[in-house]
């Protein structure tokens, strides 16, 4: 549905621009027809005089840079996905894999650490809306006494329950979610997570379990809103002794620790020292920055930057050869114009500037066009896995200057002809 | 004294392997303030005198001279300062760009050379009045009839005030009013504006309006 209306929009907006620039080139073309020529006016007459074609390459170049940023903003978004996630935290996971639980055992004897401020933990539970199973939405179960606290610079709570009860709450816990602490079945829920499902607070909702099965009902009794890129807002968290009574049995096991860190400076030694605590263990594990973790995830895309970048150079590529040959065309229509210029006095290198700057403008305009609007646009979407889509200026700065190389390569074969064209032979064409 | 001089010029066209002589040997001189028409056959080399005349065409050998300049010798840079100077196009198709106004066809040559757009404007449309058509300025060429564009057509030729004009078949395309006017047009232009004229015509009205008639044959003048 996203998808569905984005395509809407981009046409309704490429339509727009269209329109605007057919409305424009007609203005000015009127007001130019009054006015005193100059390269200027000869360029733009130059432009104008098959509109419709002029407007198609300029649309078509737009696309292609659209695609192009768009594909770079994917690459931006993954490249700043690696650099989220705070260096003043460490993970612990399993060493084998992240698939692997941990025993709650170990929470113990990692906060004993020297230098180990607090610890806390997170399941991936893996639920599924079970009235749409392709809906996607992170849930977490967490120790909420210990994980809140740890995380409270990172978000802040935008509306919560009114506990039924007074419960003594633990140190560092916000007391707007005291409700939420009070109840075992309560959870927290983003506000983008909020909107997009339609859930009101106190609405119970039902997540379907895949690696815990049965459906799990819970109660948004808090709503969040993130401070950080790396906390995302389409996440649900709920109680980990929760996901350990109904769906471990009570063999207490955890997917990842969260260590917070009093000497955030001797990270690297704290990460080893765990890890070898536990290096002979049945469970070993494997400590690092919560960016490194989270850059862990990225390098899971593989390939994808790579055949991102090879999609994008093949459609920049495919549009290359349709602005050759709209220059070609545009150039053996005007043959014989281009004798009379030269008849005129017009000098080789004048021509040759004519066919290039047409180019130029076609190019350019159609290159601003598309990488601005994938600029303005793409930056809209939320991928949900990755954090908010973005497109660094660098990107929109790349693909102008693509677009401009485009331009140069496209009307390189008909300036040049344009340019060694011999009068006689010009004119000898009708 | 010659305003043009063509010196036993040859012009020979390759194609592939074969080669084509379309002047052999040919010279002609026209005085300044002449009228000169060229008469002959299809494939005599009339136009590609005019060509070489006009320096858009180089002679095989031989020598061109407009005034006191060998145009021969100038490089293309420097032949295209020289056309837009001292030559004046006329041609059978008129040739007028079509996206352009009549006077803005006008001003075209004007653009080479530095003057203000002012001037340019008002010197356009003292040619335009010239040629009778001060009241279809802002016309496109697709707006006026065939006389009319021939008739830009010459005050482009005029603007920039050559001291030659090359006309190649100016009323080929005309219904006989139209080419009645084109010529007395040609005619004031050579009788009160003094300006050199070479047209190169089927028609034989048309040479009669010349002071002089030149008949060319199978690349040489046959009187």
């Amino acid at each position: 549905m996203q998808i569905l209306l984005a395509l809407v929009a981009l046409i309704a907006v490429f339509g727009l621009a269209w329109a605007l620039l057919w409305a424009v080139g007609w203005g000015l073309r009127r007001l130019l027809g009054r006015t005193t020529v100059s390269p200027l006016t000869f360029l733009f007459v130059g432009l104008t005089r098959n509109w419709i074609r002029t407007v198609l390459t300029v649309m078509s170049v737009a696309a292609a840079l659209f695609l192009y940023v768009a594909l770079g903003g994917v690459l931006d978004t993954l490249k700043g996905a690696i650099q989220v996630g705070s260096e003043q935290r460490l993970i612990t996971r399993n060493g084998i894999s992240l698939v692997f639980p941990l025993p709650i055992a170990y929470r113990e004897r990692i906060a004993a650490v020297p230098g180990v401020q607090t610890v806390s933990c997170s399941n991936w539970f893996g639920g599924q809306d079970p009235n749409d199973p392709h809906n996607f939405y992170a849930q977490f179960a967490v120790d909420a006494a210990t994980y809140f606290p740890m995380y409270a610079k990172d978000v802040e709570f935008v509306e919560a329950s009114k506990p039924q009860v007074q419960v003594a709450l633990a140190p560092g816990v916000d007391p707007a979610l005291a409700a939420f602490m009070s109840e075992q079945t309560a959870c927290v829920v983003g506000v983008k997570l909020m909107k997009k499902m339609g859930w009101k607070l106190g609405q119970t909702v039902t997540v379907k379990g895949t690696i815990y099965p049965g459906n799990w009902p819970f109660t948004i009794r808090a709503v969040y809103r993130a401070k950080v890129k790396s906390m995302r807002e389409e996440t649900m968290f709920f109680h980990w002794q929760y996901l350990n009574q109904m769906g471990m049995g009570g063999q207490s096991f955890v997917g990842v620790y969260h260590l917070a860190l009093s000497q955030p400076e001797r990270a690297a030694d704290i990460a080893m020292q765990v890890d070898a605590m536990f290096e002979n263990s049945s469970a070993a594990t494997h400590t690092e920055t919560e960016r490194a973790f989270e850059a862990g995830f990225v390098s899971m895309y593989g390939n994808i930057p790579f055949v991102l970048r090879i999609i994008g150079l093949a459609v920049v590529f495919a549009i290359l050869l349709v602005a050759a040959n709209t220059m070609l065309m545009s150039f053996r229509e005007r043959t014989t114009e281009f004798g009379v210029l030269k008849t005129l006095g017009y000098s080789d290198g004048t021509v040759f500037a004519i066919v290039l700057a047409e180019a130029a403008v076609i190019t350019l305009g159609g290159g601003l066009l598309g990488a601005l609007l994938a600029k303005s646009l793409v930056q809209k979407f939320d991928l949900a896995v990755l954090p908010p889509m973005r497109v660094d200026w660098s990107t929109v700065y790349g693909g102008v200057g693509v677009a401009v190389l485009l331009g140069a390569v496209s009307a390189l074969i008909p300036a040049w002809q344009a340019m060694k064209l011999r009068i006689v032979d010009a004119l000898r064409r009708v | 004294m010659a305003s043009v001089q063509v010196s036993n010029v040859r012009k020979v066209y390759q194609r592939d392997q074969q080669q084509i002589p379309v002047l052999d040997g040919l010279s002609l001189d026209v005085v300044s303030g002449d009228f000169v028409a060229l008469m002959g056959p299809s494939g005599s080399g009339k136009t590609t005198l005019l060509n070489l005349i006009g320096g858009i065409d180089q002679p095989t050998s031989g020598e061109v001279r407009v005034g006191e300049e060998s145009i021969g010798r100038l490089s293309g840079r420097a032949l295209a300062k020289w056309r837009a100077r001292n030559i004046g196009f006329i041609f059978q198709l008129y040739n007028l760009i079509p996206v352009l106004t009549a006077i803005q066809n006008v001003e075209l040559p004007l653009l080479l050379v530095k003057m203000s757009g002012k001037e340019r404007r008002q010197r356009a449309l003292t040619a335009l009045e010239l040629v009778g058509l001060g009241d279809r300025i802002h016309h496109y060429p697709r707006q006026l009839s065939g006389g009319q564009e021939q008739r830009v057509a010459i005050a482009r030729a005029i603007v920039s005030d050559p001291s030659v004009l090359l006309a190649d078949e100016p009323t080929g395309d005309l219904d006989r009013k139209s080419a009645e006017e084109i010529l007395l047009l040609l005619e004031r232009l050579n009788q009160e504006f003094q300006k050199t004229i070479v047209m190169v015509t089927h028609d034989p009205h048309a040479a009669e309006r010349a002071r002089r008639v030149v008949h060319l044959d199978k690349g040489v003048l046959s009187n």
